[in-house]
């Protein structure tokens, strides 16, 4: 069944099932999210088959009937009806049980904030020396089972990475946590899947599932602080970036930038996309970003600074250097 | 009669045709002019106003729906920015669901249920003008704020937090909750009508085991609507108190619970899909009687079906928050209901198919919508099947595909029967048939633009498409998918337009209609097309589910209602025996000055509560007035030339 659900399903589509799809089947969830699909698909196509069947046949035979007859097909209809429902029942909650069953232990724990509109990330670790925080980019080892704390600092948002596993929402005054279990190594896309206001459409993130020792390589850079500014333009930047607005709210690791009400910046530019997936990650898109955040993702909360052109270029410099 | 009360001039043997047709009409008309159009309280004018105003929001909520889809054409569009989007999408929805959809099948119910059960008025006829003063007034509220970008943003379902006073601030989320009281009262006073004249005013011997299919569609939705009303009536009080008094209703930091809302707004908006969906099954039911010819198949079966889902949609307004993560287990038991409303559901289309296969149907243009509907709605159901199930809904809550499920639930389950509805008692409102090519196109148009609109949008759904979302990045493999679904879009959009252009023509060019041009079974083709004022010149009396197949002109009557008053037959509830005979008010301008009076007082106290105390006393006032006891003095009558 495991192989035969993706071959049902590749419609044209499985081709074009992307980064952001749910017949991808790249986690545990996703692949049982594919069969079951498909169980319901296969059933509910064939209820379709037979009301379009008697439909045409009613249509086309216009001639009067024997009523008692038709009595007892409708009884077989309801009987047809009602044994399908009770193991479609069945089919979904034994699916939902294997999806929702604990794992003995989730060796990974992230905590994920969402605001209006980016994803705060926190990988705590028992050595809080070795917990983290990035934003907007989730990181997951293959094959190892992660709880995902969900919480939310205004508004409902819902947390959902199609290849891998289904929705959980992110909710004030709740905590929510979903297990989710990467199986492929790639490349894939999360998103915002609650209405949560003026930019829900640029509220995304970027996944990258990984083997254990590229994750544990990854987890130990991030815990480098940033780099320090090599040329003399990306020193300049770095003077404007820790001594003006942008320290406010930003915080790069090993700098006096620490503000914490917005991204954080220490390894900005090894992230695949900026403004929550509203970009992808180029200079080009960073100077654009930077001279004016309001334009491609108006209402967010970074303002329009209004930098001199040799502002912009070192803070472009140094920001893009932050690897 | 007349030996007993020979003052006072009643219908009977010795006052009939042309002499008790003036009378009549002198005494069921109302003035002329602008005033008493205004005071009308005759359901069918009532009906056909609020008819004709649900199909100006029709109108006005697609035309919102082409402007999200040109913008979503195309990936990265900056043809409407974010705030204009948001607004755009919170507008259609709420339109769509709250001016038109509800409205209009109530408006049906209004117009034709009177006539299908053999009664001179509705009960409560001026609650009725009320009612549509109200309907209006919220409709109107809501649309020039649109107009003067201050309309609603935060989604028809109006999810707190972000409707509370710290994420919207402003006055958008109090119109939309202001006008969410307008339409609730609206409804809550056309369900009390409805549920009075279907159960006191059927025509003598239309016991309830005989009442037609549609009234009985009616009485369960009326009876809903009276039980699913008040949760929203408390939930957008609790909204507005929050952000205009400073209560915490939904705000965590101070102990209130935003999911109280959810809760509340779906144990509403359940029964809501199925207040919209269960009269189209009773528009269904009368078509496929009528152009099979033969009595519908399983009467006993439908209304129980339809009771059924009337009761079951209470039950599973929680598959709307399966992501919000309430306890597994509880999950399931909605998840069992969810899927159990497919029983009745089948059932109803079972009988629909079995009374065709029974019957030899006539392809006539309300026909083709039943033949539409049959193969659009039935995909929706299944779909919908697919999103009871906890572990598929949470991957595909909130994504296209749900928008293309409940798109073929509302429009090939709702729109597709109230357009073959339409076409099927056009002539019975007007005395003219609508063109039956220009409704074969039409029908054509809509049902292959619907079809291209939405079915790709599974597909789109299924890729990981968000919905409400104002625009997406290029490269996703949505974008040849959008496409299509905007160019169908406006093929639907033409297909409507034809529809709307077709009945207005037709109104003047149409063919003159007899009373029962498509030879159906209903009371309501008994009487001349149009009716007259006061619809029945004699109550007829029934002794069959399809009374003008089985005695046509020789339908027995009843005599002895007032001619000099307006007067109705009351019957009892279950077997229809004559009891009273009840007065029914005359025309009065106090509905609307009431109203007017109401409608003040809700826009005013979205600036300051006091209005609720200030505003309530001209509304007391015009109340006082309209319900002043009348005096039983009999009045000469006038006389007739």
């Amino acid at each position: 069944m495991r192989k035969l659900a993706p071959a049902l399903l590749a419609f044209p589509l499985a081709a074009c099932g992307g980064r952001q799809s749910m017949l991808g089947a790249d986690g545990l969830d996703g692949g049982l999210f594919a069969n079951l699909f498909t169980i319901f698909l296969v059933v509910t196509a064939v209820f379709y088959v037979l009301v379009i069947v008697g439909l045409i046949w009613a249509l086309a035979r216009r001639r009067e009937g024997a009523e008692p007859a038709v009595r007892t097909a409708l009884f077989v209809w309801i009987g047809l009806i009602s044994v399908t429902l009770v193991g479609l029942t069945f089919a979904s909650w034994f699916a939902d049980r294997t999806m929702n069953r604990a794992p003995a232990k989730a060796p990974l724990t992230v905590e994920l904030t969402a605001h209006q509109w980016w994803w705060d990330v926190r990988y705590s670790h028992a050595d809080p020396a070795n917990s983290l925080r990035t934003s907007n980019e989730l990181h997951l080892p293959a094959g190892v089972p992660v709880r995902v704390i969900l919480k939310s600092s205004d508004v409902i948002h819902s947390f959902w990475i199609p290849n891998i596993s289904g929705k959980q929402d992110l909710i004030p005054g709740r905590v929510n946590d979903i297990f989710i279990r990467p199986t492929r190594i790639g490349l894939y896309r999360g998103q915002c899947a609650e209405f949560c206001g003026l930019q829900h459409a640029h509220m995304a993130f970027d996944v990258t599932v990984e083997s254990r020792a590229d994750f544990e390589k990854w987890w130990a850079r991030s815990l480098q602080p940033a780099l320090a500014p090599s040329t003399p333009l990306q020193k300049a930047g770095y003077e404007y970036v820790t001594s003006r607005e942008c320290s406010t709210c930003h915080s790069i690791l090993g700098t006096p930038a620490g503000g914490q009400v917005a991204p954080d910046l220490t390894h900005f530019a090894s992230r695949r996309s900026i403004g929550a997936g509203t970009y992808p990650m180029s200079t080009g898109h960073l100077y654009a970003w930077i001279a004016d955040p309001q334009g491609a993702k108006p209402g967010n909360k970074m303002p329009v600074i209004g930098l001199e052109p040799k502002d912009l270029h070192a803070v472009v410099a140094y920001v893009g250097s932050l690897k | 009669m007349t030996a007993l009360e020979p003052q006072i001039a009643r219908d009977g043997p010795d006052l009939t045709g042309a002499e008790l047709h003036a009378r009549l009409t002198r005494t069921w008309s109302r003035e002329r002019g602008f005033w008493g159009w205004l005071s009308s309280i005759d359901h069918k004018e009532i009906g056909r106003r609020y008819i004709v105003t649900a199909f100006v929001f029709l109108s006005l909520g697609g035309a919102l729906a082409l402007i999200m889809r040109a913008q979503l054409a195309r990936p990265e569009s900056g043809l409407i920015s974010a705030d204009r989007y948001n607004q755009i999408f919170t507008m259609h929805g709420t339109t769509m669901m709250f001016l038109f959809a509800v409205p209009v099948m109530e408006a049906m119910a209004i117009y034709i249920l009177p006539l299908m059960l053999g009664t001179r008025n509705i009960a409560f006829p001026r609650l009725n003008a009320f009612s549509y003063w109200m309907y209006l007034f919220g409709g109107l509220l809501l649309w020039v704020s649109f107009v003067l970008n201050v309309g609603p943003d935060a989604g028809w379902f109006s999810y707190t937090p972000l409707s509370g006073p710290e994420y919207s601030p402003g006055k958008r989320v109090d119109i939309w909750a202001q006008m969410v009281t307008f339409t609730e009262i609206a409804a809550l006073c056309v369900a009390v009508e409805l549920v009075a004249t279907i159960l006191k005013q059927r025509a003598p011997g239309m016991t309830l085991a005989r009442m037609p299919l549609f009234a009985w569609s009616i009485l369960v939705v009326a009876l809903m609507i009276i039980f699913s009303m008040p949760a929203i009536a408390m939930a957008s009080g609790f909204l507005l108190s929050d952000r205009l008094v400073g209560t915490h209703f939904y705000n965590p930091a101070e102990g209130g619970d935003p999911l109280l809302w959810q809760h509340m707004f779906w144990f509403f908006g359940h029964p809501e899909v199925y207040i919209i969906f269960l009269p189209a099954a009773g528009f269904i039911s009368e078509l496929t009687q009528a152009f099979s010819g033969r009595r519908a198949f399983g009467y006993t079966a439908i209304v129980l079906s339809m009771t059924a889902t009337g009761l079951l949609a209470f039950g599973l307004w929680v598959h709307h928050m399966f992501a919000t993560g309430l306890p597994r287990l509880g999950y399931a038991f909605y998840t069992a209901a969810s899927m159990t409303v497919s029983i009745p559901t089948g059932v109803q289309i079972f009988c629909w198919i079995a009374t065709i296969w029974l019957g030899r149907p006539r392809f006539q243009v309300p026909m083709l919508w039943v033949i539409g509907f049959l193969v659009t709605f039935v995909i929706g159901g299944l779909t919908g099947v697919m999103l009871a199930s906890v572990p598929l809904d949470l991957q595909l809550h909130d994504t296209f595909f749900v928008v293309a499920h409940f798109h073929y639930v509302l429009i090939g389950g709702a729109v597709f029967p109230l357009l073959g509805a339409i076409t099927y008692w056009f002539p019975k409102a007007t005395g003219r048939l609508m063109s039956e090519t220009w409704g074969k196109v039409s029908f054509a148009l809509t049902f292959i633009g619907f079809h291209v609109t939405f079915l790709p949008m599974h597909l789109t759904g299924m890729l990981g498409m968000p919905r409400r979302v104002y625009t997406y990045p290029a490269g996703m493999g949505w974008d040849t998918l959008n496409m299509v679904s905007s160019i169908g879009a406006f093929v639907l959009a033409l297909g409507t337009v034809i529809f709307v252009i077709n009945a207005v023509f037709s109104l003047r060019n149409g063919l003159a209609s007899n009373a029962n041009p498509w030879n159906a079974p209903g009371l309501e083709w008994a009487t001349s097309s149009p009716p007259p004022t006061y619809n029945f010149a004699h109550v007829p009396i029934v002794s069959s589910h399809t009374p003008m197949w089985d005695e046509g002109a020789n339908m027995p009557v009843m005599s002895g209602l007032r001619v000099d008053a307006r007067e109705t037959l009351l019957t009892s509830a279950i077997d229809a025996i004559p009891s009273v005979r009840e007065p029914s008010p005359i025309p009065s301008i106090w509905p609307l000055i009431a109203g007017i009076a109401t409608a003040i007082c809700f826009i005013w106290s979205m600036f300051t509560p006091w209005a609720l105390v200030i505003g309530a006393v001209p509304a007391a006032a015009a109340l006082i007035v309209w319900f002043w006891p009348k005096d039983n003095v009999v009045h000469a009558e006038p006389e007739v030339d």
